[in-house]
């Protein structure tokens, strides 16, 4: 027996930027939720991702989806101290738009302009692209989430000491790493076993 | 064994008490869930999808692809410590270096974002490599450049190419996760290097 790939036709498909809420389809057959027993329940953390074909396709490997998705919700929704949490969103959409996953770009960016309050400057690096001026201390989260996003990763001690001068203090420098690395894994799943469909 | 060390830790170089270890005690979660997803990814439970020469072979190869010896050595290390692995770890590592390239590259779907489209190779594994890894691991580095360099070219037919090689669905779920982990692991090592340095 060999499985297929599925070719959705999708019309009108997103091909810009947006911070609109766009959706998603897979490429391949996430698990039904009727096939669901417990341990894909626990993998899914949150049980309404059952709904999600992203999730309903990631969580046949139970165990990685786990450990992924506590990865991502600790570096993004752990904000007791660091870096604010719309910077974080702001080192996620600079690395989405610079892979190109315009559905991640689409939360994300969304995420950041809710926690900031600066819908326009998000939509300027949606819009212009990672050379964007959106201000120095942005800039500097922006440049630095690109060079670590570039493979091979280029990332420097110049790059820390630009957010250091930006106010930024070590722990902040590191949960911008963590964001924009994070994205490098996010992106390459949601761009390779899917593509993004239109609002509704 | 594995489950006494803390990967990112071993590769960025971190012994306790250092400022970089201080940066990740203070992530507790995060620190212990990356190295949750390594395990989940290179000692599973289950490798029936994905067989642990293919994982440590993809592993040295995306790490090769990134350019960084050290975390193409400790993968290196793992994948000759496997069975009948020398040729595959000598054949994956010049492939690696024949075609290391620089990303990201791609194309965006027909519109407006076409004028950022952006051409760079494509990996193709010839008839004398093919022989010595087989298909199923040929279309595992074919898809992991992809993923690596220019994942926003993947398409339906991409997948169709690793199912037609013999990947379950599961596996390539699998396989998609673990070269994505991998993008993710570079990175934090990367930029703790930096920070550690500091």
């Amino acid at each position: 027996m060999s499985d297929t790939v599925i070719e959705p036709a999708v019309e009108n498909p997103p091909v810009v930027f947006t911070q609109d809420k766009i959706g998603w389809t897979a490429w391949l057959q996430p698990l039904a939720e009727s096939e669901l027993t417990e341990c894909h329940y626990e993998a899914l953390v949150d049980k309404a991702r059952a709904k999600s074909a992203y999730f309903a396709l990631l969580v046949r490997d139970p165990d990685i989806l786990e450990a992924r998705t506590k990865t991502d919700n600790d570096i993004f929704y752990n904000t007791k101290d660091g870096l604010p949490r719309a910077e974080r969103e702001l080192a996620a959409t600079a690395a989405s738009r610079l892979n190109g996953c315009i559905l991640c770009a689409s939360v994300h960016s969304r995420f950041a302009s809710q926690y900031s309050k600066r819908e326009a400057d998000v939509q300027k690096l949606l819009d212009e692209g990672v050379e964007a001026d959106l201000g120095e201390r942005w800039n500097a989260i922006v440049s630095a989430s690109v060079a670590l996003s570039t493979t091979p990763p280029s990332f420097t001690a110049d790059h820390a000491k630009r957010l250091r001068e930006a106010g930024l203090s070590d722990e902040e420098i590191s949960d911008v790493v963590h964001g924009a690395a994070f994205f490098n894994w996010a992106n390459r799943l949601m761009l390779s076993i899917g593509e993004p469909t239109p609002a509704n | 064994m594995t489950d006494t060390i803390d990967v990112i830790d071993h590769l960025v170089g971190i012994t306790p008490g250092a400022p970089a270890d201080a940066l990740r005690s203070r992530r507790p979660i995060t620190k212990e869930h990356a190295q949750k997803s390594w395990t989940a990814l290179f000692e599973p439970v289950d490798a029936s999808q994905a067989s642990l020469t293919e994982r440590f072979a993809v592993a040295v190869f995306v790490a090769a692809l990134h350019g960084d010896k050290s975390i193409k050595e400790f993968y290196g290390t793992k994948l000759a410590g496997l069975q009948n692995s020398a040729v595959i770890l000598a054949t994956v590592k010049a492939l690696a270096e024949l075609n290391a390239a620089k990303g990201p590259y791609g194309h965006y779907p027909e519109g407006p974002l076409s004028a950022e489209n952006t051409d760079g190779p494509a990996l193709d594994i010839g008839p004398a490599d093919r022989a010595i890894l087989g298909d199923r691991l040929s279309a595992a580095l074919e898809h992991a450049y992809l993923l690596t360099y220019h994942p926003r070219d993947a398409s339906p037919a991409e997948l169709q190419k690793l199912l037609s090689a013999g990947w379950s669905t599961t596996g390539v779920v699998t396989l998609s996760q673990l070269v994505s982990f991998l993008a993710f692991q570079i990175r934090v090592v990367a930029g703790l290097r930096v920070l550690a340095a500091a």
